[in-house]
């Protein structure tokens, strides 16, 4: 028997399981583990916090996506020892294998930003949403919210999704507006970047949104740490942003076992080859969606994107021949802007997000970084084609590598 | 691709400024771009943008500050004593280097 094994049971996970239990014969045993058995969609948990979505509609079990042949271990992972093939569990089990896959994703870490998690007011005033506990804490906190100062702050980059706190901000205008309270809120969307987003085109767009919404903006904000005498947000640079609310999308790093296995960067992100995702230090490793150091966003498209191009090169590193297919770091997300109203962003490692439509040139349907009703459809229906199609092993209907048809060129 | 040119050496530059070949970068040329933006370069100023320059060289990507404080052990307060303002960008720049943009 020759064993691969799949480290975490998310989004790339799930997917991978799918794809090799149809492409590999019964001489191969596949395994996946996780600590749990609740898949959650995670873009859901930027609606529960206006209690457009409950916990219970974006949790499944695990399970119920995984093939038949595919051996579930439920337990946390404490290391991999690679020189030995080898990977041993919390529960004490121990785990071989010939071929691992690594998809164990970011964790938020607001441990490591001092007074954040560590602080008087952490899920008090203080809140992040990149969970299900913080996403729930902050529906209470929230529709309690009668007026004051609300911060949107990103921590650091590289984050997950890199447009949710964008989004929440959009969010969270259109909540207030609703209510009637919006002239009592001042938000203000606190970045580490220079701009409301890396690329320039997207951070114009972007940038003219917020201002349309009356939403302010602090830009190179390197927060040093929270004050929760002062509830105040403080940077290295001396800026001090007083808070009766904060919103922040905390540091987010690799798995701490990646960090004690010696298989990651300093952030603790698997350290691969870009164009084919193997491991930089070991030939039978691979690793997948947000758990790698791969320099495009960390979003489920990009996992879906770079497995679809995995099945080939497997069957080719099996082989101990040249991969054949080079990922391009394609990545596309809807932008919630509120107001029933979405933008979608499309781009890779080479070419930052334009203004045009997708996926066919002129007719669309979808506009990219244009704001309309029907992006937003489009985002509601990303759930239905997450869980029926995505996590059953199938392919999206839009191209795997990015297409410039469409999309138009600025210079 | 714009240029600039500094004292006789001129450079490849993006849009913003950044160096677009770093091999186009001298020690001497540091010099003359930190007097642009009124830093005089000492051994202190000098020591992370020469992990700037090595670690890059590696890895291929400009490092950020958090890298520069848990792999290069430099202290944050103290780069922003030694560059006010934007201390990674000054150095960055600087160094020779693209703009670090810790990814999209
Ligand atoms: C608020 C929010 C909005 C988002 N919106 C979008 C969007 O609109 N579009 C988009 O494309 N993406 C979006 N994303 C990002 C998307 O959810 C992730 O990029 C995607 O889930 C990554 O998949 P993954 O398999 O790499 O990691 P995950 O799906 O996070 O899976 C990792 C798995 O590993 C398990 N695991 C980790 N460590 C261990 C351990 N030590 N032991 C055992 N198990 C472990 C975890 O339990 C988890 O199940 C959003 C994310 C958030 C938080």
């Amino acid at each position: 028997m020759r064993r691969v094994l799949i480290l975490g049971a998310g989004t790339a996970g799930t997917m991978l399981a799918n794809r090799l239990a149809d492409q590999l014969d019964r001489s191969w045993s596949i395994t996946i583990v996780d600590r749990d058995d609740d898949h959650h969609y995670q873009p859901g948990y930027l609606f529960i916090p206006f209690g457009t979505a409950t916990a219970k509609q974006i949790t499944k079990p695990r399970s119920s996506f995984l093939p038949p042949r595919v051996a579930f271990v439920r337990s946390g992972i404490s290391r991999v020892r690679p020189d030995d093939n080898e990977v041993d569990l919390d529960d004490g089990r121990i785990l071989g294998y010939d071929w691992l896959l690594i998809a164990t994703g970011t964790v938020p870490r607001p441990d490591l930003t001092p007074g954040m998690g560590d602080g008087s007011l952490w899920y008090r005033k203080v809140f992040d949403f990149y969970t299900m506990a913080g996403a729930l804490a902050l529906q209470d906190v929230l529709a309690g919210f009668r007026g004051g100062r609300l911060l949107v702050h990103i921590t650091e980059m590289p984050i997950k999704c890199p447009v949710a706190p964008l989004e929440f901000a959009f969010l969270a205008d259109d909540h207030f507006r609703r209510r009637g309270l919006r002239h009592k809120v001042d938000i203000t969307f606190v970045t580490p970047l220079d701009g409301a987003f890396t690329k320039p085109i997207a951070a114009r767009e972007l940038g003219n949104l917020l201002e349309d919404r009356s939403i302010r903006l602090a830009t190179d904000f390197a927060v040093e740490r929270v004050d929760n005498e002062h509830s105040t947000l403080i940077a290295y640079d001396g800026r001090e942003l007083p808070f009766d609310l904060l919103v922040t999308v905390p540091l987010n790093t690799g798995q701490q076992y990646v960090f004690e296995s010696g298989i990651g960067d300093e952030s603790g992100f698997v350290q691969v080859d870009k164009q084919t995702l193997r491991s930089t230090r070991y030939d039978n490793i691979f690793a997948f969606g947000d758990a790698t150091d791969l320099p495009t966003s960390k979003a489920g498209a990009v996992a879906h994107f770079a497995v679809e191009l995995f099945g080939d090169n497997f069957q080719a590193a099996i082989a101990g021949r040249p991969l054949p297919n080079a990922f391009d770091g394609h990545a596309n997300c809807f932008i919630e802007s509120g107001r029933g109203e979405a933008l979608l962003l499309d781009f890779n490692y080479d070419t930052e997000p334009l203004t045009g439509r997708y996926p066919l040139p002129l007719v669309g349907p979808m506009r990219l970084l244009g704001r309309s009703r029907i992006n937003h459809w489009g985002k509601l229906l990303f759930e239905k084609l997450y869980w029926q199609v995505l996590m059953r092993g199938r392919s999206l209907p839009v191209p795997t590598l990015m297409s410039m048809a469409g999309k138009d060129q600025e210079d | 691709m714009p240029t600039n040119t500094v004292k006789g050496h001129t450079f490849e530059v993006n849009d913003e400024g950044f160096f677009i070949n770093r091999d186009q970068w001298s020690e001497e040329l540091a010099v003359e771009l930190a007097a642009l933006i009124d830093v005089e370069l000492d051994e202190a100023h000098w020591a992370p943008i020469r992990f700037m320059r090595q670690d890059s060289a590696r890895t291929g990507v400009t490092p950020t500050l958090r890298r520069l404080q848990t792999v290069g052990g430099f202290d944050v307060k103290e780069l922003y004593r030694l560059y006010p303002g934007k201390p990674v960008k000054k150095m960055a720049w600087l160094a020779g280097l693209p703009k670090p943009v810790g990814c999209v």
